[in-house]
């Protein structure tokens, strides 16, 4: 698995090859799917960055300036113009980006958002093994620690990438999926096990596979709270090719 | 109905007034909190930072009030030399204090800020609903929720933020005190005051310097770092003490956010003359430690006779003198010696740390005989020390931040031995600096103690922590004493 990783890596830059297994969800979709098969798929090995951004909005003028439905008007606000990043580091992520800023950039390499459980799947490795970060102590206080932290997010890469040769999963920015908004949590974090299963599909709090997994809440607390048109300033993205 | 019955069969036997007061007594709660619609045009909430409180609404019939509350997440110290990450509605911890008046309706603005990293909405305990309003106030960064509420029943009220995990939310300070005034308003006071503790959990130990990040192990195992009050340690210390003058009556609203401790919330020096327990309605008269939940608020008020400082304490007490909750009132005016003569002992704490005996009477028994070694002063020197001195100073003679000047390695100290044997015998208030750091606090005249007392407090602290090792006799403390003019009756 170490290999075929390291193979992609190397002999595609960009982007790494993610081999398929079983996910373990945090909110389980159902008492009975603890488990949930991951086919193989493709990821960015970083966060796309400010430059990255730059260049596909040179090759697709109309993301410049989006209407209000598509991007809120935070969109971009640290960069000097829609063409000009002004003093930001073309090497750090590109944040105060929609969601659909976001997906026109993927489908315009080939590719899309990962959706939830891929990007928790591939997130879920350390740097030895394919799964266990959540538990990780090491990956749990990087993550913790990065609550901490004021600023805007440096350059990528400049931590060591995880068993798949992914870079920043953790510690840098949050990222958005393809499905943010599918697993609803409450908005009330307390509520659960009296609600519409339907409309809530694993909602509460304390249906969560394991409770003290705080990074695990915050990022599903963080992803419910967001609208498809919002942009935040700790907010960036990676893509996902299905091949 | 068999409750009546029974209650019925206890009254023939056996007169139960009290039964029939509570009765009598009550506000009818939020069935009878409805005033009525809104009157008037829509008024916008003046809202307040921690200690001050705003000031009474003044209505006299139900208003619209407009709250907005702004949730930012912010680097500020803990400790001095020690910055935390606190998650704050208004900017700093606790939040800022709402006051209404019952049947109120309140169109609540949770605004927050773009730079947060996570999402927060609010839970107000004054809210009647499903969530005391979190559900609809959700909010993601850089965005801003309304909903609207009519407070119902009377009293002081913990706010705080339920986004999960919330815990952490709390943890990291998102807490508050909304006020709901009865109908006919709060009886009036000479000073009202904001305070309200809270636990944190950090990586690195007590005082250990830095930014500290929120340690998730120890807030499960309830295993706090810092108790506070007002946010950080010595936020109600020195010049940011709360104030008050001799005769004045002292309301404070006190607040527990938690997230996990209860505080037995204590005012050295003080006696409660009213609390409104648990922020109820009727007040429970003569108090001297009240508990307030997490998540829970107290009103309790004071007539204030004596000058002088007074520490509010988290009585379990470790946590006032290991842990930084610990804050003062400064009462200034004429002093009522027949009330309180003016010592600042409290021989509770005096009583634990008593030690042996013995070394003192070795120590006398070769003074007598004419020659005391500098070993038996400094042994004598350091029961003594323990028993009046390490009470404020520490054992480790560390003193405690901004609060009692440390003694360990002291630049003040060191300088002058004459200085210092005047220090204990008259005692030391106002201004001072200590190794750099300043404190403006009283240290009382131990001018009770004998000479070789004071002589081997003193030759126990120089030989002790790095200090310069000086010797002090009993002669040199004679001396100083001699030249100190005390008024008549005053130990001499």
């Amino acid at each position: 698995m170490l290999l075929i990783g390291l193979i992609a890596a190397a002999s595609l830059p960009g982007f790494v090859q993610i081999p398929g297994g079983e996910h373990r969800p945090f909110y389980p979709p159902s008492p009975e799917q603890v488990l949930l098969p991951v086919q193989a798929f493709g990821m960015d090995i970083t966060p796309v960055t400010n430059q990255e951004f730059l260049d596909f909005l040179q090759r697709e003028p109309s993301w410049q300036d989006p209407p209000i439905i598509l991007a809120e008007g935070r969109y971009l606000q640290s960069w000097a113009s829609p063409t000009d990043l002004g003093a930001l580091d073309p090497g750090a992520p590109v944040t105060d980006v929609s969601w659909h800023a976001a997906r026109a950039y993927c489908q315009d390499r080939g590719g899309d958002l990962p959706t939830v459980t891929q990007w928790e799947f591939a997130a879920d490795a350390t740097q030895t093994q394919a799964t266990g970060a959540r538990q990780d102590p090491a990956t749990l206080s990087l993550i913790l620690d990065w609550y901490a932290l004021q600023g805007s997010p440096g350059p990528v890469r400049q931590r060591s990438p995880n068993l798949h040769g992914l870079y920043d999963m953790h510690g840098l920015i949050w990222e958005w999926t393809l499905d943010f908004n599918s697993q609803l949590i409450s908005s009330d974090a307390r509520e659960a096990g009296d609600q519409d299963r339907v409309r809530f599909c694993g909602a509460g709090a304390l249906d969560a596979s394991d409770p003290e997994d705080y990074a695990s809440f915050m990022r599903f607390a963080y992803r419910s709270s967001l609208t498809a048109n919002a942009t935040t300033s700790n907010l960036g993205f990676r893509c996902a090719y299905s091949r | 109905m068999l409750l009546s019955v029974l209650l019925s069969c206890v009254t023939k036997t056996v007169e139960i007034p009290t039964a029939l007061a509570a009765e009598s007594r009550t506000t009818g709660g939020s069935a009878a909190g409805d005033l009525g619609a809104p009157v008037g045009d829509p008024v916008r909430a003046v809202l307040t930072h921690a200690p001050q409180v705003p000031p009474p609404t003044g209505r006299t019939e139900p208003a619209k009030v407009i709250v907005e509350l702004e949730v930012e997440e912010k680097v500020m110290p803990i400790s001095e030399g020690v910055d935390y990450t606190f998650w704050t509605f208004g900017g700093e911890v606790p939040g800022e204090f709402i006051r209404i008046r019952q049947g109120d309706t309140v169109e609540f603005h949770l605004q927050n800020h773009p730079d947060s990293k996570m999402p927060h909405n609010i839970d107000l305990h004054a809210v009647s609903g499903p969530g005391g309003g979190a559900a609809s106030s959700f909010t993601a960064p850089g965005h801003e929720s309304q909903f609207t509420f009519k407070a119902l029943n009377a009293g002081i009220y913990v706010y705080h933020c339920a986004t999960a995990p919330v815990g952490m939310h709390v943890a990291n300070g998102m807490y508050g005190l909304i006020l709901v005034e009865p109908p006919e308003g709060l009886p009036p006071v000479d000073r009202e005051y904001y305070v309200m503790q809270g636990d944190f959990y950090t990586v690195g130990k007590y005082h250990e310097k830095g930014l500290q990040p929120f340690d998730m192990q120890k807030a499960i195992e309830e295993n706090a770092t810092y108790v506070v009050f007002n946010g950080s340690e010595g936020s109600l210390v020195g010049d940011k003490a709360l104030h008050a003058e001799v005769g004045d009556t002292v309301r404070l609203f006190v607040g527990n956010g938690g997230p996990n401790l209860v505080s037995s919330f204590h005012v050295i020096g003080e006696i409660f003359d009213k609390v409104y327990t648990e922020g109820g309605s009727f007040a429970q008269e003569n108090v001297q430690t009240t508990l307030i939940p997490a998540g829970g608020a107290t009103m309790v008020e004071y007539h204030v006779e004596a000058p002088g400082t007074y520490i509010l304490v988290d009585h379990s007490i470790f946590r006032a003198f290991n842990k930084g909750a610990l804050g003062m009132m400064k009462v200034e005016g004429d002093a009522q010696l027949e009330i309180y003569s003016g010592k600042e002992v409290d021989s509770v704490y005096l009583a634990e740390k008593a030690a042996s005996r013995q070394s003192i009477v070795t120590a006398s028994a070769e003074l007598a005989a004419g020659e005391v070694s500098k070993e038996a002063q400094i042994a004598a020197g350091s029961s003594l020390f323990a028993g009046t001195c390490s009470t404020c100073h520490q054992g480790n003679g560390a003193g405690i931040p901004a609060v009692f000047p440390p003694l360990a390695g002291s630049d003040f100290l060191n300088a002058d031995p004459e200085r210092a044997i005047s220090v204990v015998l008259n005692g030391l208030s106002g201004p001072v600096t200590v190794n750099g750091d300043d404190f403006n606090s009283v240290m009382p005249p131990m001018s009770n103690l004998n000479d070789d007392e004071v002589a081997n407090i003193l030759t126990y602290v120089y030989d002790s922590w790095d200090n310069a090792g000086h010797q002090v006799t009993a002669q040199q403390v004679a001396a100083v004493r001699s030249g100190t003019d005390r008024p008549a009756g005053a130990p001499h």
